[in-house]
């Protein structure tokens, strides 16, 4: 079903998890203390991370996100596998 | 509005075909302390939850559906390989006849999910410390879900879900803190 992914795969979208899950963090905490500016500061910088991350990791895999960019013009690539339950 | 993301908040590996820890894990699928109940409870609280609180609700609520997507692809992986008897032997002939190997929201002892599991009060403290109480409910599931595994990659994930209703049920303690101050603060002025 599932071609075998290379390691690299499986490498960049760990990053992005670890970036994104500092975020998701983040996130609730700051919806209780909205008014801690040094985590605002470290948001700001994981959140500009992981959109790097992602480009990177799009670039090479296709899209992570809807309305992220198509890489080809010949085919639609969001419908593509693998999804998260078949890695 | 909500957008997908192909990918899953953490890693779910599976060490090998476990169709009856699967029946378990149904209990965090369909169940009443599961994630669909935590995920719909936060979304539908939220609209008449006061303004203070309600993007907590929001992104609490949200960050349930990716649980319960993980959840989805751990009991997935752990039956997809499964034949009729395997199924069987694990307790699952009746869910089986129903769904093949398909999901469904199930408790771990087939019992449907419901909306009765969960409730809005429109109460801001009744509804929050609902929300504190689901959370502590679904970390002592977790853990005697991991208590009861025999699978060290899924236990992995399983304590880092139960780690994020520790971070839930601390957010929504802050959270009736926060309103309680508003409210003393009304009777002072
Ligand atoms: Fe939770």
């Amino acid at each position: 079903m599932i071609k075998a992914l290379p390691n690299e795969y499986y490498q960049q979208l760990e990053e992005i998890q670890a970036v994104d899950f500092v975020l998701m963090e983040l996130t609730l905490y700051l919806d209780t203390h909205p008014a801690d500016s040094h985590a605002i500061q470290q948001y700001n910088h994981f959140a500009h991370n992981s959109l790097l991350l992602k480009q990177k990791f799009e670039a090479k895999f296709g899209p992570l996100q809807q309305r992220s960019i198509n890489q080809k013009n010949d085919f639609w690539m969001w419908k593509s596998g693998p999804w998260p339950w078949q890695i | 509005m909500w957008s997908y993301e192909k990918k899953l908040q953490y890693p779910v590996k599976v060490s090998t075909c476990n169709p009856t820890l699967a029946r378990y894990l149904m209990e965090q699928y369909g169940g009443a302390d599961g994630e669909l109940a935590a995920a719909l409870r936060y979304l539908n609280q939220r609209y008449t939850i006061p303004d203070k609180v309600i993007g907590l609700l929001t992104d609490i609520g949200t960050e349930e559906f990716a649980h319960l997507e993980m959840i989805a692809t751990m009991i997935y992986k752990l039956t997809k390989d499964a034949t009729p008897q395997q199924l069987r032997d694990a307790g699952l002939g009746d869910h089986y006849v129903s769904h093949d190997s398909a999901l469904f929201y199930n408790n771990a002892s087939g019992v449907p999910f419901t909306a009765a599991y969960i409730q809005a009060k429109g109460d801001p403290i009744a509804d929050l410390y609902e929300d504190i109480a689901a959370e502590e409910k679904a970390r002592a599931t977790y853990q005697w879900i991991i208590d009861i595994s025999d699978d060290p990659d899924l236990n992995d994930s399983l304590r880092f879900l139960r780690e994020r209703e520790i971070v839930h049920s601390q957010r929504f303690r802050e959270a009736v803190e926060m309103l309680k101050e508003d409210r003393d603060q009304k009777k002072v002025f």
